[in-house]
């Protein structure tokens, strides 16, 4: 069966295409997209009137948990949470147990997403083995077995040689290094932004410090190794000035931040409610208007949710106690939106830095809508509104941050090579 | 006027007047405890339950002695941070307690927003005893009723917090009540020790003692745990107390009337003199005193507050 | 809604000098005698009839205050608490004859707190109750030994003492729906 979507505003910053037009999906490609494409007996029409029609998003940094945390999230129920936030791909982190540092892992993980998952999954190996940090894995192996890029997310690379050598080696395979980047040390113990508002609640402080002195190592290094070092979840203003001149200076990297660093404060964290506790962690005003500052400007390539799913027993527990991480994918479409609303990103950009960016620095072909390319496409439509509802989520992850948010924008219609795979 | 709360979870959320209610209120349930039979039926047939997960023999008796002497029915859990290892999380530990029908839940938590949790999801009125590094209200207004009661007022007073006041919730609810009271408040200690941004909770920042002391009316000393050695706050406690100990010589620099206040226990010859711990102008034992009626009346008062 | 004064100053102190002269006949003297006045008004009452009776036996009753606010039953079943202020007995209960004495005695509540107050401060060889307002409606076993006026009342009327020690004109108004 055919697909015939009409009538959408067809926004493909790839191809620089943005207009009212229909599209025809033939055979899980795009097969045409003109102005008239009339209704045959053999394709599916979809009114996608008002809406948007735009290429499936796709999220660098997702955290699917299986295997060993089923109870927190599982490879179907993170890739129906994928779909219904309008992610046709995702990336997801290592950080499982056991961690993603064999073939044997990545072959679970893509045997699972073919039977179970609703999207493209697209595993990260581990950058040392266990993601302790002391021996570099097998990355080879990981790469041929299907791993699109390496990181020990989670957690940095505290030792500097150990990540020299692990940029080193896999810049032989091409494979961006996804780094954490926070100092432990500097860290500590902390469970939020150290500032006034760590102060007030009586919680441990992490300071910027932590991020940006990694930040700055990785990129000496990725300088020193000519490796593609892509640093994930940007949260402060020192970061992003050192990725700036990073790039100025032509060093290989790119960057991403994700919703929440670019519509919420430390301050969301009075009233210690744990579906703020992240890392890295809320920061200040000063930080969000930098970090969208940094995005608008292309300092920061692509938006990616960081979805960190956890189990509501585990954020139910004392702040200090909690883990770290929110589920995003579902809310993440309608932050970006506000991001459009609020003019710091056109509908252009937006797109391009949750499809066409993210896909470049995947190497993957992906994130466009020319003729003939893989029928990943996601609708939207841009006015509906509704409101944050964590037990609705699709995701087992309902500690989100967004709880009664009113929202703007939601998907409609995600589809993955030309399959309707969720309907809004 | 009466306190429109359910819990007492921090003095950051109480206005002045609330706070001049309790002081005003414990001042009265003084009188109480100054009587030959120290015991009032006010709250005849109440339980207040001590969840104490952190061991502290004198807020937990303190507590204890003003419900009993307000007739309420006293019981102590006394949680050594390990249920939480036995699968049990504090929300469990507290709904089993409330289903025991306790009016009153006293909890004193090692992490900060604990009673939050508490005060969330419970229909029992909460009082903070203390959490984390965040508030312990009742310290605060126990200490501010003793400068109260020994200089006729707050309002205008420079008073000094000295030592700890990052790890200090006894110094964060003192700054929050001091201010909203109109005193001046001067916090000093080594940088690592003073939280970060403190200023903008308007107090001003003194790292040398003697100036931090000069024309103080009242001299707040804090606490110093002794495992913050060996962590880098400081080098030593043997330099610590070099430079932060109060000694007689040191409390000169304030004013000659000044009260000198610490929230117990001391580790004397480490924050503060043996001298002066137990010199004329200190009040530490009056403190003590004091905290049974502030509690008495932080009791009744909330008792008075709807639901219960 | 009406409202009527139904005792003036005069008559305020003509019930107060009577009642002064029975706690002295009935008590033969003074011996023994201390006056203990229930917050607020009651207060006033008791500082007043030990004015009269040093004018009348030229010897001084001590007077106490007692605040019943600990003591009230109603305390747990009503939202927001009266403010608690001090009680002041200033000298030795044992073995005297306490006259409580308080504005209007109404269901006798108060007068069932004040006298387990008393007792926790000493145990006074008898205890005898001086109002100046009996309004009847009695939930307690309790009279008064001394009544400035009886008046009968409904039970949603509402009997105000005005007394000057609270910048007030001495009277007693009955207000009626
Ligand atoms: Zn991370
Ligand atoms: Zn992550």
């Amino acid at each position: 069966m055919n697909l015939l979507i009409k009538n959408g505003r067809i926004v493909d910053p790839v191809n620089h295409v943005d207009q009212v037009a229909d599209l025809l999906i033939a055979d899980g490609k795009v097969r045409q997209i003109a102005q008239e494409i009339p209704v045959t007996p053999d394709a599916e029409a979809i009114d996608a009137t008002g809406q948007w029609v735009v290429p499936g998003l796709i999220d660098v940094h997702t955290h699917l948990r299986e295997p060993g945390f089923e109870y927190k999230e599982t490879i179907r129920t993170g890739t129906m949470a994928a779909a219904a936030g309008g992610f046709t791909t995702i990336c997801c982190m290592p950080n499982t147990k056991p961690v993603n540092d064999s073939q044997a892992v990545t072959e679970f993980i893509l045997r699972k997403a073919a039977t179970e998952g609703m999207v493209n999954v697209l595993p990260v190996g581990a950058i040392t083995k266990g993601c302790q940090g002391e021996e570099i894995t097998e990355m080879g192996d990981l790469r041929e077995a299907g791993c699109i890029a390496v990181s020990d997310d989670g957690r940095p690379v505290m030792n500097s040689a150990v990540m020299r050598r692990a940029m080193e080696y896999a810049s032989m395979f091409h494979l961006p290094v996804i780094s954490h980047c926070e100092d432990t040390n500097l860290a500590e113990e902390g469970v939020m932004n150290e500032g006034r508002v760590s102060t007030e609640l009586g919680l441990r402080g992490i300071p910027n410090a932590s991020e940006d002195v990694m930040a700055a190592r990785d990129i000496e290094l990725a300088a020193l190794t000519n490796a593609h070092l892509h640093i994930a979840h940007v949260s402060t203003q020192g970061s992003v000035e050192l990725i700036r001149r990073a790039k100025e200076e032509g060093i290989r990297v790119t960057a991403e931040t994700c919703p929440h660093y670019l519509v919420l404060t430390d301050e969301a964290v009075t009233g210690y409610n744990t579906n703020t506790k992240i890392k890295p962690p809320l920061r200040t005003l000063k930080d969000v208007e930098a970090v969208r500052k940094g995005l608008r400007e292309g300092v920061i390539d692509v938006i990616a949710t960081d979805h960190a799913p956890h189990a509501q027993v585990e954020k139910e527990m004392e702040f200090d106690s909690a883990p770290f991480g929110i589920t995003g994918l579902e809310t993440a479409v309608a932050i970006a939106l506000q991001l459009v609303d609020e003019g710091v990103l056109t509908v252009n950009e937006m797109v391009l830095k949750m499809s066409g960016k993210p896909a470049k620095l995947l190497n993957i072909d992906r994130g466009h809508l020319s003729v003939g390319a893989v029928a990943d496409i996601t609708v939207i439509d841009p006015r509906a509104t509704w409101v944050v509802d964590p037990p609705q989520l699709k995701s087992r992850g309902k500690n989100t941050p967004f709880e009664g948010w009113k929202m703007k924008g939601r998907v409609t219609h995600t589809i993955v090579g030309g399959k309707v795979v969720y309907k809004g | 006027m009466e306190l429109k709360r359910k819990d007492l979870l921090d003095i950051k959320g109480l206005d002045r007047e609330e706070i001049e209610l309790i002081l005003d209120t414990a001042e009265s349930f003084k009188e109480v405890t100054g009587r030959e039979i120290k015991k009032v039926p006010t709250l005849r047939g109440k339980t207040v339950v001590n969840l104490f997960f952190e061991p502290s023999t004198r807020t937990r008796t303190s507590f204890e002695i003003a419900a009993k002497r307000l007739s309420a029915d006293v019981i102590n859990f006394s949680v050594s941070g390990s249920s939480v290892s036995k699968g049990e999380t504090l929300l469990d530990t507290a709904r089993n307690i409330e289903a025991m029908r306790a009016d009153f839940i006293i909890i004193r938590h090692p992490a900060s927003g604990a009673p939050h949790i508490l005060a969330r999801n419970l229909r029992s009125s909460v009082i903070n005893a203390g959490d984390g590094l965040h508030e312990h209200p009742t310290q605060a207004l126990l200490d501010m009723f003793t400068i109260r009661e020994r200089k006729g007022k707050i309002e205008g007073l420079t008073v000094a917090i000295i030592g700890d006041i990052a790890h200090s919730r006894v110094a964060r609810s003192n700054i929050y009540g001091l201010t909203r009271m109109g005193a001046r408040v001067r916090v000093a200690g080594p940088p690592a020790l003073i939280p970060a941004e403190v200023e903008t909770l308007g107090v001003s920042v003194f790292y040398d003692m003697e100036e931090a002391l000069s024309g103080a009316d009242v001299i707040m000393v804090l606490r110093i745990q002794l495992e913050r050695q060996g962590k880098n706050y400081f080098p030593t406690l043997r330099e610590f107390a070099r430079l932060y100990c109060l000694t007689q010589e040191r409390a000169g620099h304030a004013k000659g009337d000044a009260m000198i206040m610490h929230p117990g226990p001391v580790n004397r010859g480490i924050e503060i003199s043996p001298e002066v711990a137990d010199g004329l102008s200190s009040v530490i034992l009056e403190q003590v005193t004091n905290g049974v009626a502030v509690r008495m009346a932080v009791l009744y008062l909330l008792s008075g507050s709807g639901e219960i | 809604m009406s409202e009527k004064v139904i005792m003036d100053q005069l008559g305020i102190g003509r019930a107060l000098s009577r009642i002064s002269h029975e706690i002295i006949e009935r008590n033969k003297g003074t011996e023994g005698l201390v006056l203990v006045g229930i917050r607020t008004c009651g207060i006033h009452l008791a500082r007043r009839i030990s004015e009269k009776i040093r004018e009348i036996e030229k010897s001084e009753v001590p007077v106490g205050i007692l605040d019943i606010t600990l003591y009230r039953d109603d305390l747990l079943t009503k939202k927001g608490h009266p403010a608690v202020r001090k009680t002041d007995i200033p000298f030795d209960l044992a073995g005297t004859v306490v006259v409580l004495v308080d504005d209007v005695l109404y269901t006798g509540r108060t007068i069932r707190a004040a006298m387990d107050e008393l007792m926790d401060f000493g145990r006074p060889a008898m205890i005898q109750l001086a109002v100046l307002i009996d309004r009847g409606h009695r939930e307690l076993p309790i009279r008064a030994d001394y009544v400035g006026k009886g008046v009968p009342t409904s039970k949603t009327a509402v009997i105000k003492v005005l007394l000057s020690e609270e910048g007030m004109e001495d009277r007693v108004i009955l207000r009626e729906d």
